[in-house]
């Protein structure tokens, strides 16, 4: 499907910051193709993330998050070897998820 | 008189139903607002959301830059130093779609995000904070852009 995110968690504090980098196009449908037809939008919708199966963060997307969407957040109590998730779907129905440990 | 097959098979039809119209809790929950990203300004979108009229506060700051080279990605960040946010939610006014993101926070989470968003046009970005009490605060800046990002 699409290429795997990047995803890096660092243990610092007691905490956890978790940054990801995301393989998407978020097309707009705003664009137009060479013919001169709008291309459709698709984007990513919905997003969640969990630390050790456990959800902590959950959003949801509109076309304004900009290609290859970037995100970063802290998650609160998160120890080395903890396992942060993040999972993806969008509006054609695909959706993607990935692992990371934090390290 | 109904039998018991008729019963649960009604039971299931309109389970069915629900289910597709989104109406069940846990889907409401973190299922897409379509009417929300439709709005066509930041008020008409708050109240797709469900949410009160924002006030401007100090408790939500907004990251972005004076100035954004490429329109296409801007790195935008939203946080808040206040207990009890429930919401992060950043807002571009001038683009074709309004709401960019809607971040559904736990206690689990810093009330901190960083994304990246797309503007079309030179204009007031807005990182808005739902705290758990209901009250809606918000932080706004504006950001000049030089090349456009909406595919214009």
């Amino acid at each position: 499907m699409a290429d795997p995110m990047r995803i890096r968690a660092q243990a610092a504090g007691g905490n956890a910051t978790v940054r990801v980098l995301m393989s998407h196009e978020m097309e707009t449908g705003q664009r137009r193709d060479g013919a001169g037809k709008i291309i459709p939008a698709w984007h990513i919708t919905e997003v969640n993330a969990t630390l050790n199966g456990k959800s902590v963060l959950s959003a949801e997307w509109g076309t304004g998050v900009a290609k290859n969407p970037f995100l970063q957040f802290t998650v609160k109590g998160a120890k080395v070897g903890d396992k942060i998730s993040i999972s993806w779907k969008d509006n054609h129905g695909d959706s993607r998820t990935d692992e990371a440990t934090v390290a | 008189m109904t039998t018991r097959r008729e019963t649960l098979r009604q039971s299931a039809t309109v389970a069915a139903l629900l289910f597709a119209s989104g109406l069940f809790p846990h889907y409401a929950m973190a299922a897409f607002n379509k009417s929300a990203f439709d709005a066509k300004s930041l008020a008409d979108s708050l109240k797709a959301l469900g949410v009160g009229a924002p006030v401007e506060s100090t408790g939500v700051t907004l990251q972005a830059p004076d100035i954004a080279e490429n329109g296409a990605v801007v790195p935008v960040g939203a946080s808040s130093t206040l207990a009890g946010v429930k919401q992060l939610l950043f807002f571009v006014e001038k683009n074709p779609t309004v709401l960019i993101a809607v971040f559904n926070l736990t206690d689990s989470v810093d009330a901190a995000i960083t994304t990246r968003t797309k503007m079309a046009e030179s204009s007031n970005v807005y990182a808005v904070a739902v705290m758990n009490d209901g009250k809606v605060l918000y932080a706004k800046k504006e950001v000049k852009v030089t090349l456009g990002g909406c595919g214009g």
